[in-house]
Protein backbone atom coordinates (compact mmCIF):
# COMPACT_ATOMS: atom_id res chain seq x y z
CA UNK A 1 0.00 0.00 0.00
CA UNK A 2 1.14 3.53 -0.68
CA UNK A 3 2.58 6.03 1.99
CA UNK A 4 -0.82 8.38 2.95
CA UNK A 5 -0.08 11.65 4.67
CA UNK A 6 -1.26 11.66 8.20
CA UNK A 7 -5.20 12.51 8.43
CA UNK A 8 -5.45 15.42 11.54
CA UNK A 9 -9.25 16.09 10.54
CA UNK A 10 -11.52 12.98 9.70
CA UNK A 11 -14.55 15.12 8.96
CA UNK A 12 -12.79 16.62 6.50
CA UNK A 13 -9.67 15.63 4.90
CA UNK A 14 -10.45 11.78 5.64
CA UNK A 15 -8.42 8.93 4.01
CA UNK A 16 -9.95 5.02 3.99
CA UNK A 17 -6.26 4.09 3.44
CA UNK A 18 -4.53 5.58 6.60
CA UNK A 19 -2.90 2.73 8.08
CA UNK A 20 -4.59 3.09 11.17
CA UNK A 21 -7.56 3.52 10.04
CA UNK A 22 -7.14 0.13 7.70
CA UNK A 23 -6.16 -1.54 11.05
CA UNK A 24 -9.16 -0.12 13.39
CA UNK A 25 -11.69 1.87 11.66
CA UNK A 26 -14.68 1.54 13.85
CA UNK A 27 -13.58 4.43 16.62
CA UNK A 28 -13.00 6.97 13.62
CA UNK A 29 -16.83 6.01 12.44
CA UNK A 30 -18.44 6.13 16.24
CA UNK A 31 -16.64 9.87 16.25
CA UNK A 32 -17.83 11.12 12.73
CA UNK A 33 -21.40 9.51 13.21
CA UNK A 34 -21.72 11.85 15.85
CA UNK A 35 -19.55 15.24 15.20
CA UNK A 36 -19.80 14.77 10.79
CA UNK A 37 -22.02 11.91 9.59
CA UNK A 38 -20.52 12.60 6.20
CA UNK A 39 -17.24 12.92 6.28
CA UNK A 40 -15.66 15.10 3.42
CA UNK A 41 -12.17 14.75 1.69
CA UNK A 42 -10.67 16.26 -1.39
CA UNK A 43 -7.89 13.13 -1.57
CA UNK A 44 -7.53 11.63 -4.47
CA UNK A 45 -11.13 13.36 -5.99
CA UNK A 46 -13.36 15.35 -4.01
CA UNK A 47 -15.50 12.24 -2.16
CA UNK A 48 -18.35 12.24 0.48
CA UNK A 49 -18.64 9.46 3.07
CA UNK A 50 -21.60 8.83 5.51
CA UNK A 51 -21.69 6.82 8.17
CA UNK A 52 -25.16 6.51 9.69
CA UNK A 53 -27.35 3.97 8.15
CA UNK A 54 -30.15 5.92 7.77
CA UNK A 55 -27.92 8.17 5.01
CA UNK A 56 -26.43 4.84 3.88
CA UNK A 57 -29.59 3.11 2.49
CA UNK A 58 -31.10 6.61 1.58
CA UNK A 59 -28.53 7.30 -0.88
CA UNK A 60 -28.25 3.65 -2.65
CA UNK A 61 -31.62 4.06 -3.20
CA UNK A 62 -30.99 7.73 -5.01
CA UNK A 63 -29.84 6.27 -7.62
CA UNK A 64 -31.52 9.44 -9.85
CA UNK A 65 -28.46 11.46 -7.96
CA UNK A 66 -26.28 8.84 -7.07
CA UNK A 67 -24.95 6.84 -10.08
CA UNK A 68 -22.82 3.37 -10.23
CA UNK A 69 -20.50 4.37 -13.03
CA UNK A 70 -17.98 5.29 -10.56
CA UNK A 71 -18.04 2.40 -8.16
CA UNK A 72 -14.10 2.14 -7.06
CA UNK A 73 -13.41 3.47 -4.00
CA UNK A 74 -9.70 4.27 -4.80
CA UNK A 75 -10.07 6.16 -8.22
CA UNK A 76 -7.88 5.36 -10.93
CA UNK A 77 -8.23 2.27 -13.09
CA UNK A 78 -12.13 3.21 -13.92
CA UNK A 79 -10.35 6.24 -15.63
CA UNK A 80 -7.70 4.96 -17.89
CA UNK A 81 -7.55 5.08 -21.12
CA UNK A 82 -9.60 1.88 -22.78
CA UNK A 83 -7.47 0.45 -26.08
CA UNK A 84 -8.64 1.88 -29.19
CA UNK A 85 -9.24 -1.73 -30.84
CA UNK A 86 -10.72 -4.89 -29.47
CA UNK A 87 -12.72 -6.16 -27.00
CA UNK A 88 -12.27 -3.85 -23.81
CA UNK A 89 -14.07 -2.40 -21.08
CA UNK A 90 -15.68 0.76 -22.39
CA UNK A 91 -18.75 -0.53 -20.61
CA UNK A 92 -17.05 -0.92 -16.96
CA UNK A 93 -18.03 -3.94 -15.13
CA UNK A 94 -22.39 -4.05 -16.15
CA UNK A 95 -24.26 -4.61 -13.73
CA UNK A 96 -22.22 -3.13 -10.58
CA UNK A 97 -20.67 -0.04 -12.38
CA UNK A 98 -24.38 0.53 -14.61
CA UNK A 99 -27.37 2.18 -14.11
CA UNK A 100 -30.46 1.30 -15.62
CA UNK A 101 -31.58 -0.10 -18.20
CA UNK A 102 -27.92 -1.77 -18.94
CA UNK A 103 -27.72 -2.84 -15.33
CA UNK A 104 -31.59 -4.53 -15.16
CA UNK A 105 -31.07 -6.75 -18.12
CA UNK A 106 -27.20 -7.84 -17.33
CA UNK A 107 -28.31 -8.41 -13.25
CA UNK A 108 -30.98 -10.45 -14.54
CA UNK A 109 -28.74 -12.76 -16.51
CA UNK A 110 -26.28 -13.13 -13.64
CA UNK A 111 -29.09 -13.86 -10.69
CA UNK A 112 -29.92 -17.27 -11.77
CA UNK A 113 -26.57 -18.41 -11.12
CA UNK A 114 -26.19 -17.39 -8.08
CA UNK A 115 -29.99 -18.05 -7.00
CA UNK A 116 -30.18 -20.48 -3.62
CA UNK A 117 -31.23 -23.27 -5.33
CA UNK A 118 -27.88 -22.98 -7.99
CA UNK A 119 -26.24 -22.12 -4.34
CA UNK A 120 -26.97 -25.09 -3.10
CA UNK A 121 -25.57 -27.16 -5.44
CA UNK A 122 -22.59 -25.72 -4.86
CA UNK A 123 -21.87 -27.10 -1.41
CA UNK A 124 -20.34 -30.35 -1.59
CA UNK A 125 -17.60 -28.41 -4.01
CA UNK A 126 -17.05 -25.80 -0.66
CA UNK A 127 -17.20 -28.66 1.77
CA UNK A 128 -14.67 -31.09 0.09
CA UNK A 129 -12.26 -27.74 -0.66
CA UNK A 130 -12.92 -26.86 3.06
CA UNK A 131 -11.63 -30.26 4.01
CA UNK A 132 -8.88 -30.55 1.93
CA UNK A 133 -7.31 -27.45 3.17
CA UNK A 134 -7.79 -28.72 6.64
CA UNK A 135 -6.31 -32.10 6.16
CA UNK A 136 -3.52 -29.81 5.29
CA UNK A 137 -2.74 -27.94 8.45
CA UNK A 138 -4.83 -29.14 11.48
CA UNK A 139 -2.49 -31.73 12.91
CA UNK A 140 -0.06 -28.90 12.61
CA UNK A 141 -0.44 -27.23 15.30
CA UNK A 142 -0.97 -23.73 13.74
CA UNK A 143 -1.78 -22.11 10.19
CA UNK A 144 -2.27 -18.75 8.24
CA UNK A 145 -6.03 -18.54 8.78
CA UNK A 146 -6.07 -15.63 5.97
CA UNK A 147 -3.48 -17.15 3.49
CA UNK A 148 -3.74 -20.77 4.61
CA UNK A 149 -7.76 -20.83 4.48
CA UNK A 150 -9.85 -18.34 3.74
CA UNK A 151 -8.05 -17.04 1.01
CA UNK A 152 -7.93 -20.60 -1.20
CA UNK A 153 -11.95 -21.09 -0.92
CA UNK A 154 -14.14 -18.55 -2.82
CA UNK A 155 -11.70 -18.52 -5.62
CA UNK A 156 -12.13 -22.16 -6.38
CA UNK A 157 -15.64 -21.75 -6.41
CA UNK A 158 -16.21 -18.79 -8.71
CA UNK A 159 -13.42 -20.76 -10.86
CA UNK A 160 -15.58 -23.73 -10.82
CA UNK A 161 -19.11 -21.43 -11.87
CA UNK A 162 -16.92 -19.35 -14.37
CA UNK A 163 -15.87 -22.51 -15.87
CA UNK A 164 -12.39 -21.93 -16.02
CA UNK A 165 -9.34 -23.62 -14.20
CA UNK A 166 -9.05 -23.41 -10.19
CA UNK A 167 -5.30 -24.01 -10.98
CA UNK A 168 -4.86 -20.60 -11.93
CA UNK A 169 -6.68 -19.92 -8.50
CA UNK A 170 -3.31 -17.90 -7.40
CA UNK A 171 -2.94 -16.20 -10.21
CA UNK A 172 -6.07 -15.18 -10.60
CA UNK A 173 -6.01 -13.79 -6.72
CA UNK A 174 -3.21 -11.84 -7.39
CA UNK A 175 -4.96 -9.97 -10.08
CA UNK A 176 -8.06 -9.39 -7.99
CA UNK A 177 -5.92 -8.24 -5.18
CA UNK A 178 -3.65 -5.82 -7.55
CA UNK A 179 -7.04 -4.15 -8.91
CA UNK A 180 -8.88 -3.50 -5.49
CA UNK A 181 -6.25 -3.53 -2.49
CA UNK A 182 -3.62 -2.42 -4.30
CA UNK A 183 -5.52 0.33 -6.75
CA UNK A 184 -3.45 3.41 -5.50
CA UNK A 185 -0.35 1.96 -6.95
CA UNK A 186 -0.54 2.77 -10.68
CA UNK A 187 1.73 -0.40 -12.15
CA UNK A 188 0.12 -2.28 -9.84
CA UNK A 189 -3.70 -1.78 -11.02
CA UNK A 190 -2.07 -1.44 -14.53
CA UNK A 191 -0.82 -5.06 -14.23
CA UNK A 192 -3.92 -6.35 -12.54
CA UNK A 193 -6.84 -4.98 -14.90
CA UNK A 194 -4.23 -6.06 -18.04
CA UNK A 195 -4.27 -9.57 -16.45
CA UNK A 196 -7.84 -10.31 -16.13
CA UNK A 197 -8.63 -8.90 -19.46
CA UNK A 198 -6.16 -10.87 -21.17
CA UNK A 199 -6.97 -14.37 -19.57
CA UNK A 200 -11.27 -13.35 -20.52
CA UNK A 201 -10.04 -12.41 -23.86
CA UNK A 202 -8.40 -15.41 -24.30
CA UNK A 203 -11.31 -17.51 -22.22
CA UNK A 204 -14.11 -15.90 -24.66
CA UNK A 205 -12.04 -16.51 -27.78
CA UNK A 206 -11.85 -19.98 -26.75
CA UNK A 207 -15.85 -21.06 -25.61
CA UNK A 208 -17.21 -18.90 -28.47
CA UNK A 209 -16.03 -22.51 -30.63
CA UNK A 210 -15.83 -24.79 -27.49
CA UNK A 211 -19.35 -23.69 -25.38
CA UNK A 212 -19.68 -25.55 -21.99
CA UNK A 213 -22.63 -25.70 -19.18
CA UNK A 214 -20.48 -22.84 -17.34
CA UNK A 215 -21.46 -18.87 -16.99
CA UNK A 216 -19.12 -17.47 -19.56
CA UNK A 217 -20.65 -19.56 -22.27
CA UNK A 218 -24.33 -19.28 -21.37
CA UNK A 219 -23.09 -15.37 -22.12
CA UNK A 220 -21.65 -15.89 -25.18
CA UNK A 221 -24.24 -17.74 -26.54
CA UNK A 222 -27.12 -15.64 -25.31
CA UNK A 223 -29.35 -12.98 -27.80
CA UNK A 224 -30.52 -9.66 -26.06
CA UNK A 225 -33.33 -7.53 -27.95
CA UNK A 226 -32.55 -10.00 -31.01
CA UNK A 227 -28.69 -9.77 -31.05
CA UNK A 228 -25.81 -11.11 -29.51
CA UNK A 229 -24.55 -9.60 -26.25
CA UNK A 230 -21.46 -7.01 -27.04
CA UNK A 231 -18.54 -8.78 -26.29
CA UNK A 232 -17.22 -5.92 -24.43
CA UNK A 233 -20.38 -6.51 -21.90
CA UNK A 234 -19.76 -10.30 -21.90
CA UNK A 235 -16.47 -9.13 -20.81
CA UNK A 236 -17.20 -7.23 -17.93
CA UNK A 237 -19.63 -9.03 -16.77
CA UNK A 238 -16.96 -11.65 -16.69
CA UNK A 239 -14.25 -9.90 -14.92
CA UNK A 240 -16.77 -8.50 -12.52
CA UNK A 241 -17.72 -12.65 -11.56
CA UNK A 242 -14.51 -12.85 -10.86
CA UNK A 243 -13.04 -9.20 -9.03
CA UNK A 244 -16.79 -9.41 -7.01
CA UNK A 245 -16.39 -13.25 -5.75
CA UNK A 246 -13.01 -13.64 -4.41
CA UNK A 247 -11.34 -10.66 -2.29
CA UNK A 248 -14.85 -9.81 -0.34
CA UNK A 249 -15.84 -13.59 0.73
CA UNK A 250 -12.50 -14.61 1.62
CA UNK A 251 -12.26 -11.00 3.75
CA UNK A 252 -15.32 -12.47 5.53
CA UNK A 253 -14.27 -15.40 6.00
CA UNK A 254 -11.10 -14.26 7.94
CA UNK A 255 -12.55 -11.56 9.52
CA UNK A 256 -15.04 -14.26 11.19
CA UNK A 257 -11.94 -16.72 12.15
CA UNK A 258 -10.57 -13.73 14.10
CA UNK A 259 -13.10 -12.56 15.77
CA UNK A 260 -13.80 -16.57 17.13
CA UNK A 261 -10.32 -16.59 17.76
CA UNK A 262 -10.04 -13.33 19.62
CA UNK A 263 -13.70 -13.88 21.51
CA UNK A 264 -13.29 -17.56 23.19
CA UNK A 265 -16.58 -17.30 24.47
CA UNK A 266 -17.96 -16.78 21.14
CA UNK A 267 -15.82 -19.70 19.39
CA UNK A 268 -17.23 -21.50 22.59
CA UNK A 269 -20.79 -21.07 22.27
CA UNK A 270 -20.98 -21.74 18.18
CA UNK A 271 -19.17 -25.41 18.82
CA UNK A 272 -21.48 -25.88 21.31
CA UNK A 273 -24.57 -24.58 19.40
CA UNK A 274 -24.03 -25.10 16.10
CA UNK A 275 -27.74 -24.50 15.18
CA UNK A 276 -26.62 -20.76 15.83
CA UNK A 277 -24.89 -20.41 12.89
CA UNK A 278 -27.96 -18.65 10.22
CA UNK A 279 -27.86 -15.37 12.96
CA UNK A 280 -24.43 -16.04 13.67
CA UNK A 281 -22.96 -15.78 9.89
CA UNK A 282 -25.59 -12.33 9.43
CA UNK A 283 -24.05 -11.36 12.84
CA UNK A 284 -20.50 -11.65 11.60
CA UNK A 285 -21.18 -9.82 8.60
CA UNK A 286 -22.88 -7.20 10.16
CA UNK A 287 -19.98 -6.52 12.55
CA UNK A 288 -17.24 -7.23 9.88
CA UNK A 289 -18.68 -6.20 6.54
CA UNK A 290 -15.72 -6.06 4.33
CA UNK A 291 -17.41 -3.75 1.26
CA UNK A 292 -17.73 -0.18 0.64
CA UNK A 293 -18.59 0.73 -2.60
CA UNK A 294 -18.88 4.25 -4.40
CA UNK A 295 -21.21 6.31 -5.91
CA UNK A 296 -20.77 8.88 -8.46
CA UNK A 297 -22.73 12.41 -7.99
CA UNK A 298 -24.51 13.30 -11.35
CA UNK A 299 -26.40 15.84 -10.29
CA UNK A 300 -25.37 18.76 -7.91
CA UNK A 301 -27.30 18.54 -5.01
CA UNK A 302 -27.12 19.22 -1.35
CA UNK A 303 -27.49 16.32 0.74
CA UNK A 304 -27.98 16.57 4.64
CA UNK A 305 -26.53 20.21 4.16
CA UNK A 306 -23.26 19.04 2.43
CA UNK A 307 -23.20 20.43 -1.35
CA UNK A 308 -22.52 17.78 -3.41
CA UNK A 309 -21.22 18.35 -6.72
CA UNK A 310 -21.40 16.69 -10.10
CA UNK A 311 -18.34 14.61 -10.50
CA UNK A 312 -17.59 14.05 -6.64
CA UNK A 313 -17.65 10.28 -5.12
CA UNK A 314 -19.43 9.29 -2.85
CA UNK A 315 -17.96 5.90 -0.45
CA UNK A 316 -20.87 4.14 0.62
CA UNK A 317 -20.22 3.24 4.01
CA UNK A 318 -21.83 -0.45 4.51
CA UNK A 319 -19.67 -1.21 7.28
CA UNK A 320 -19.69 2.04 9.30
CA UNK A 321 -24.13 1.99 8.85
CA UNK A 322 -24.24 -2.05 10.39
CA UNK A 323 -22.38 -0.20 13.43
CA UNK A 324 -24.67 2.59 14.24
CA UNK A 325 -26.26 2.41 17.11
CA UNK A 326 -29.27 4.29 15.93
CA UNK A 327 -29.88 1.09 14.18
CA UNK A 328 -28.21 -1.79 15.98
CA UNK A 329 -28.23 -2.02 19.68
CA UNK A 330 -25.08 -2.30 21.16
CA UNK A 331 -23.14 -2.35 17.71
CA UNK A 332 -19.91 -2.97 18.92
CA UNK A 333 -20.67 -5.99 20.71
CA UNK A 334 -21.21 -9.35 18.30
CA UNK A 335 -24.04 -11.27 19.37
CA UNK A 336 -24.40 -14.76 18.36
CA UNK A 337 -28.46 -14.81 18.25
CA UNK A 338 -28.84 -10.94 17.29
CA UNK A 339 -33.13 -11.45 16.33
CA UNK A 340 -32.80 -7.60 14.88
CA UNK A 341 -31.18 -7.41 12.04
CA UNK A 342 -31.44 -5.29 9.33
CA UNK A 343 -27.65 -5.37 8.43
CA UNK A 344 -26.40 -3.94 4.85
CA UNK A 345 -23.44 -5.78 4.35
CA UNK A 346 -24.54 -6.75 0.81
CA UNK A 347 -25.69 -3.22 -0.03
CA UNK A 348 -29.32 -2.64 -0.27
CA UNK A 349 -31.64 -1.65 -3.53
CA UNK A 350 -31.02 -2.33 -6.37
CA UNK A 351 -27.54 -3.00 -6.59
CA UNK A 352 -27.64 -5.70 -3.68
CA UNK A 353 -25.16 -7.64 -3.82
CA UNK A 354 -25.58 -10.17 -6.97
CA UNK A 355 -23.85 -13.05 -5.36
CA UNK A 356 -24.86 -13.07 -1.62
CA UNK A 357 -26.29 -16.01 -1.68
CA UNK A 358 -23.10 -17.66 -2.71
CA UNK A 359 -20.84 -15.29 -0.15
CA UNK A 360 -23.37 -16.56 2.70
CA UNK A 361 -22.89 -20.08 2.17
CA UNK A 362 -19.29 -20.05 1.92
CA UNK A 363 -18.98 -17.88 4.98
CA UNK A 364 -21.04 -21.03 6.45
CA UNK A 365 -19.36 -23.87 4.98
CA UNK A 366 -15.90 -22.67 6.01
CA UNK A 367 -16.74 -21.93 9.42
CA UNK A 368 -18.58 -25.04 9.77
CA UNK A 369 -15.95 -27.20 8.80
CA UNK A 370 -13.34 -25.15 10.79
CA UNK A 371 -15.07 -25.48 14.04
CA UNK A 372 -15.67 -29.21 13.38
CA UNK A 373 -11.93 -29.79 12.83
CA UNK A 374 -10.56 -27.33 14.69
CA UNK A 375 -13.07 -26.14 17.74
CA UNK A 376 -10.19 -24.68 20.10
CA UNK A 377 -7.98 -21.57 18.46
CA UNK A 378 -6.45 -18.28 19.17
CA UNK A 379 -3.78 -15.72 17.77
CA UNK A 380 -0.28 -16.64 17.61
CA UNK A 381 0.99 -14.56 20.92
CA UNK A 382 2.81 -12.21 19.19
CA UNK A 383 2.48 -12.42 15.82
CA UNK A 384 0.84 -9.55 13.69
CA UNK A 385 -2.29 -9.50 12.15
CA UNK A 386 -2.32 -7.64 8.76
CA UNK A 387 -5.38 -6.25 7.36
CA UNK A 388 -6.23 -4.62 3.88
CA UNK A 389 -8.87 -1.77 3.52
CA UNK A 390 -10.32 0.71 1.18
CA UNK A 391 -12.68 -1.17 -0.84
CA UNK A 392 -12.44 -4.16 1.08
CA UNK A 393 -12.07 -4.98 4.43
CA UNK A 394 -10.35 -7.99 6.30
CA UNK A 395 -6.71 -9.88 7.17
CA UNK A 396 -4.22 -10.94 4.75
CA UNK A 397 -2.14 -12.73 7.70
CA UNK A 398 -3.81 -13.99 10.41
CA UNK A 399 -1.12 -16.45 12.27
CA UNK A 400 -3.24 -18.97 14.27
CA UNK A 401 -2.08 -21.55 16.61
CA UNK A 402 -4.66 -25.24 17.80
CA UNK A 403 -4.15 -27.94 19.66
CA UNK B 1 -50.94 -14.02 11.77
CA UNK B 2 -50.60 -13.56 8.17
CA UNK B 3 -47.84 -11.88 6.28
CA UNK B 4 -46.73 -11.08 2.85
CA UNK B 5 -43.72 -9.36 0.79
CA UNK B 6 -43.91 -6.28 -0.93
CA UNK B 7 -42.33 -6.94 -4.87
CA UNK B 8 -41.49 -3.24 -5.25
CA UNK B 9 -39.44 -2.93 -2.03
CA UNK B 10 -37.76 -6.75 -2.09
CA UNK B 11 -34.26 -6.64 -3.77
CA UNK B 12 -33.22 -10.27 -3.08
CA UNK B 13 -31.45 -10.61 0.24
CA UNK B 14 -32.94 -13.51 0.77
CA UNK B 15 -32.80 -13.14 4.51
CA UNK B 16 -36.31 -13.82 4.95
CA UNK B 17 -35.45 -17.39 3.39
CA UNK B 18 -32.45 -17.95 5.05
CA UNK B 19 -33.65 -17.46 8.54
CA UNK B 20 -36.94 -19.02 7.83
CA UNK B 21 -37.37 -21.53 4.88
CA UNK B 22 -40.96 -22.69 6.24
CA UNK B 23 -42.15 -19.56 5.40
CA UNK B 24 -40.40 -18.09 2.58
CA UNK B 25 -39.12 -18.90 -0.66
CA UNK B 26 -37.23 -16.60 -3.45
CA UNK B 27 -37.27 -17.13 -6.89
CA UNK B 28 -34.24 -17.12 -9.60
CA UNK B 29 -33.98 -13.19 -9.47
CA UNK B 30 -34.41 -12.67 -6.02
CA UNK B 31 -38.05 -11.77 -5.40
CA UNK B 32 -39.35 -13.74 -2.51
CA UNK B 33 -43.07 -14.71 -1.51
CA UNK B 34 -44.66 -15.96 1.58
CA UNK B 35 -45.50 -19.60 0.79
CA UNK B 36 -48.09 -20.00 3.25
CA UNK B 37 -51.73 -18.57 3.92
CA UNK B 38 -51.75 -18.41 7.43
CA UNK B 39 -48.26 -18.74 9.72
CA UNK B 40 -48.96 -21.32 12.22
CA UNK B 41 -48.81 -20.42 15.54
CA UNK B 42 -45.42 -22.03 16.16
CA UNK B 43 -44.02 -20.38 13.59
CA UNK B 44 -44.89 -16.70 14.52
CA UNK B 45 -41.51 -16.14 16.16
CA UNK B 46 -39.71 -17.01 12.55
CA UNK B 47 -42.03 -14.71 10.67
CA UNK B 48 -41.18 -12.08 13.21
CA UNK B 49 -37.56 -12.53 12.99
CA UNK B 50 -37.61 -13.09 8.69
CA UNK B 51 -39.43 -9.03 9.44
CA UNK B 52 -36.86 -7.69 11.61
CA UNK B 53 -33.88 -8.79 9.25
CA UNK B 54 -35.06 -7.36 6.26
CA UNK B 55 -32.93 -4.69 4.78
CA UNK B 56 -35.74 -3.55 2.53
CA UNK B 57 -38.74 -3.39 5.18
CA UNK B 58 -40.74 -5.23 2.35
CA UNK B 59 -42.38 -7.83 4.65
CA UNK B 60 -45.76 -6.59 6.62
CA UNK B 61 -47.64 -8.32 8.64
CA UNK B 62 -51.09 -8.12 6.87
CA UNK B 63 -53.08 -9.37 10.04
CA UNK B 64 -52.31 -10.52 13.61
Amino acid sequence: MTQTAPVKDWATDFDVLDPDYVRNPFGIWDELRTACPIAHTDRRISSWMPTRYEDVTEMAHDIEHFSSLRVAVIPGGEDDEAPADGPNLEYGLPPISADPPLHTWTRRLLLPWFSHRRVESYVPLTRSLCQRLLDGFAGSGGADGAAGYAQQIPVRVIAQILGVSPDEADTFTGWVRDVLEFADDPDRRTHGAEGLLNYFIGQLEYRRQNPGDDLLSELLHTEEEGKPIDDGIVLGMAALVLIAGVDTTWSAIGSSLWHLATHPDDRKRLVAEPELMPTAIEELLRAYSPVTMARLVVHDVEYKGCPMKEGDKILMNFPAANRDPEAFENPETVVLDRAHNRHVAFGSGIHRCAGSNLARMELQVALEEWLRRIPEFSLEEGAEVTWAGGQVRGPRSLPLVFP
Amino acid sequence: MKIRVDPDKCQGHARCYGLSPELFDVDDYGQATVVVDEVPAELEDKARLAIANCPEYAIEVVSE
